[in-house]
């Protein structure tokens, strides 16, 4: 890179990426979009980048995380969830309604909205409550928070699941009006009272109260028979079960509009983990048996998992450092994402890099309708793209994040991959590998 | 042997043997007009209850004085992040006075392992939640040893509640290194999932296991199983998994009654059934002592122990 004072205004000419693994191209970058790809671009004035060896993508797209604002500012901010999703390659994040207050009024999804404007790091998308306060009684105002400037599409009561049959009816039906979709946590609340892991082998011999895979199955299977009754779009958080990639691949057989996602870690962890009893492995929905693992992995490559979403949980310390049983559900995620599912599933054969475009941008754009989000990087785009070194392989290390939070599973191992820059609408949010 | 014993599985062959070995040589102070030895001076053990249970601190309370070690009882509440004390804060604590060794009871499975990274002195699992109670299958197998002369190829039933019994997995764990064969009998809505990884073997049907058994092993049915419709009723359960007369009397003649305590009488175990001469529930609670003495002693690393 060339010396000199670079941000916004600045046009960037990045040179020799290959477009999501494919091609060698070079992309010149103007007023926030692509003004020009292919090969030999070239303009006077502009900021060069040596690409050569990355990889460019569509800026990553999250359609699940937690960035705790308002309320637990202690666990992690708007500004340094953000920031720590920028690092990660992502130029658009959904924020998860469980905050303090909760994020079931225009007020509070146009506060995180604004919050993510001001800090600049990457587009914030509120989700919405489906219900007031979480509580799984009443519906919130969905038409006011999709009627407010955060323009909420997606909506879920995540960390508490909507069990009540004719709410979650009432709630798809309600939200096609304005086609939204309703993300639901499913899990069985009868079937996981106090439950701690994956009900078998390992839930048994630890002693550590079982949550069994039926619990998020039989929730699914229910919610893709609404969804299907009343003609709305369903999208599943978190599956986490073999099981539940069954359900999901006969529910999209006839034709019904379901989507789901897979954090990383369910592709890469299992619950063996938990046998140290450090709840830093500690996770809603558990992780689970190398065999659910498995069936993730097919389920994303195939597509019958849509995308890939992080979950991103950050906690403070103390809600770690306790027992297991006490200790907070959750892991930190922006980081490592990309640099798992490489780990996972390009290095392992099950997806090529066009396919982790589609899985980790374009597909999750879609189901959140975000617009300037997610398409190919073509002139004419929108200049929200990431470079990614492939190559290299290092340890995870928790301490360099500007999140808020350390719980992160992942520490201390060797992962591939590491974000070298990332752009949001031409401004870049991380420039060699660090915050810009 | 490890420094610190949070799990039977943890136990080799040997070690387990030494221990109960030790426990032996140990039991004879109990028959001396003075029962103490001074291998422990100057050592402290911290007695760390974050559940009431009398019973398992005096047994560890009477193990470390007999040794002559200084006993520091701490009582806590359970803990949470919201209010109290964190278990990590009273481990440091404890590290500040100077616990040599910690025996630790808690509600949460795991505990043990959580204090175990945060203090220096030796961890002693004293029962972690529905996880293990290490020191109950050693004192069970010591007893077992002293009626029947031996544990090899003997076979165990461990009867009632094994989904929620620390003292069936440590009791399966340390009587598989010790090849005993054991057998978990109870209803299906009490064994966990999976048993099919565990080293026994399983039944529903106790008539069909007792004639088949040296050592019966009863386990207490809690108060919350009562409430919680994992059987229909007490009386149904005592009918189908409780060792009554008429039940007893299927055993082969040289098999001996367990119950780890405290007994519901009436439930899992009959009143004749306890205090026949084949229970050893009283024995179960001296040889307690003795166990402790030396988990306590080895881990501590003591003197030579007088002869």
């Amino acid at each position: 890179m060339t010396g000199g004072p670079a941000g916004a205004g600045t046009t960037w000419l990045i040179t020799g990426a290959r477009l999501a693994g494919g091609e060698q191209e070079d992309l010149l970058i103007s007023d926030g979009v692509i003004a020009e790809a292919g090969r030999r671009v070239s303009r006077a004035g502009a900021e060069v980048i040596d690409a050569g060896g990355l990889i460019a993508l569509p800026g990553l797209v999250d359609l699940h995380s937690h960035l705790r604002e308002p309320g637990r500012e202690d666990a992690e901010t708007v500004a340094t969830g953000t920031a720590a999703a920028a690092l990660g390659g992502f130029t658009a994040v959904h924020a998860m309604a469980n905050t303090e207050p909760v994020a079931d009024t225009a007020g509070v999804v146009e506060q995180v909205w604004r919050l993510g404007r001001q800090a600049g790091h990457c587009d914030v998308y509120p989700v919405g409550a489906v219900t007031q306060g979480l509580a799984g009684a009443k519906l919130a105002e969905l038409g006011a928070m999709a009627d407010s400037a955060a323009r909420v599409r997606v909506f879920s009561d995540d960390g508490h699941c909507v069990w009540d049959a004719l709410l979650m009816r009432r709630a798809l039906e309600y939200v096609k009006a304005f086609d939204g979709v309703i993300a639901q946590h499913a899990q069985e609340p009868g079937l996981t009272a106090g439950a701690q892991l994956n009900e078998g082998e390992m839930s048994g011999k630890l002693g550590l109260a079982g949550w069994p895979a039926v619990a998020e199955e039989a929730v699914i299977a229910r919610d893709c028979l609404l969804a299907a009754h009343v003609g709305s779009r369903l999208h599943i958080c978190h599956v986490s079960t073999a099981g539940s990639v069954e359900i999901i691949r006969w529910a999209k057989s006839k034709g019904w509009r379901v989507t789901a996602e897979v954090t990383p870690h369910h592709l890469l962890l299992t619950d063996e983990l938990a046998a140290s009893y450090d709840p830093v492995y500690k996770v809603n929905p558990p992780l689970r048996t190398a065999a659910d693992v498995a069936a993730l992995r097919a389920a994303l490559a195939d597509g019958t998992i849509d995308c890939v979403a992080t979950d991103h949980a950050p906690h403070a310390v103390e809600y770690k450092e306790t027992e297991w049983a006490v200790a907070a559900f959750g892991m930190t995620g922006f980081e490592t994402a990309l640099r798992v599912v490489q780990e996972a599933m390009v290095e392992t054969g099950l997806l090529d890099w066009a396919g982790v475009v589609d899985r980790m941008s374009a597909r999750p754009a879609r189901i959140g309708h975000l617009a300037g989000h997610g398409q190919p990087l073509r002139a004419g785009a929108p200049a929200c793209l990431t470079l990614y070194d492939p190559s290299v392989r290092a340890e995870v290390d928790a301490s360099a994040s500007p999140s808020k939070s350390r719980n992160t599973p992942f520490a201390g191992m060797v992962l591939p991959g590491r974000v070298v820059a990332t752009f949001l609408r031409g401004t870049p949010s991380v420039l060699e590998g660090k915050l810009a | 042997m490890n420094r610190h014993l949070i799990s039977a599985g943890d136990l080799s062959r040997d070690d387990a043997l030494l221990i109960l070995d030790t426990a032996e040589e140990l039991a004879r102070v109990a028959d001396r007009p003075i029962k103490k030895l001074p291998t422990l001076r100057g050592r402290t053990v911290v007695n760390l209850f974050f559940e009431d249970s009398t019973r398992t601190r005096i047994s560890f309370e009477a193990a470390a004085k007999r040794l002559s070690a200084d006993v520091i009882n701490f009582s806590a509440k359970g803990s949470s992040v919201a209010k109290g004390e964190s278990l990590k804060d009273t481990a440091l604590t404890l590290e500040a006075m100077g616990a040599d060794g910690v025996v630790i009871r808690h509600s949460a499975s795991g505990a043990p392992h959580r204090l175990a990274g945060w203090v220096r002195g030796s961890v002693v699992n004293a029962g972690d939640g529905t996880h293990e109670h290490p020191t109950q299958a050693l004192l069970d197998a010591f007893t077992i040893r002293r009626r029947l002369g031996r544990l090899d190829g003997l076979r165990v039933t461990i009867v009632g509640d094994i989904l929620h019994s620390r003292v069936a997995r440590s009791n399966v764990l340390l009587l598989n290194t010790l090849a005993a064969e054991v057998t978990l009998v109870g209803p299906p809505t009490l064994l966990p999932v999976a048993l099919d990884t565990w080293p026994c073997g399983v039944s529903y049907d106790l008539d069909a296991t007792v004639p088949k058994t040296d050592v019966i092993m009863m386990l207490r049915v809690q108060q919350e199983r009562m409430n919680d419709a994992f059987f229909p009723s007490v009386r149904e359960y005592s009918r189908r998994y409780g060792l009554d007369a008429a039940r007893m009397a299927l055993l082969p003649e040289h098999a001996i009654v367990m119950h780890p305590g405290p007994m519901n009488r009436g439930v899992e175990i009959a009143a004749g059934v306890a205090d026949a001469p084949r229970s050893t529930v009283v024995e179960q609670v001296a040889n307690g002592v003795s166990v402790r003495m030396a988990v306590l002693y080895l881990l501590l690393g003591g003197m030579e122990v007088p002869a």
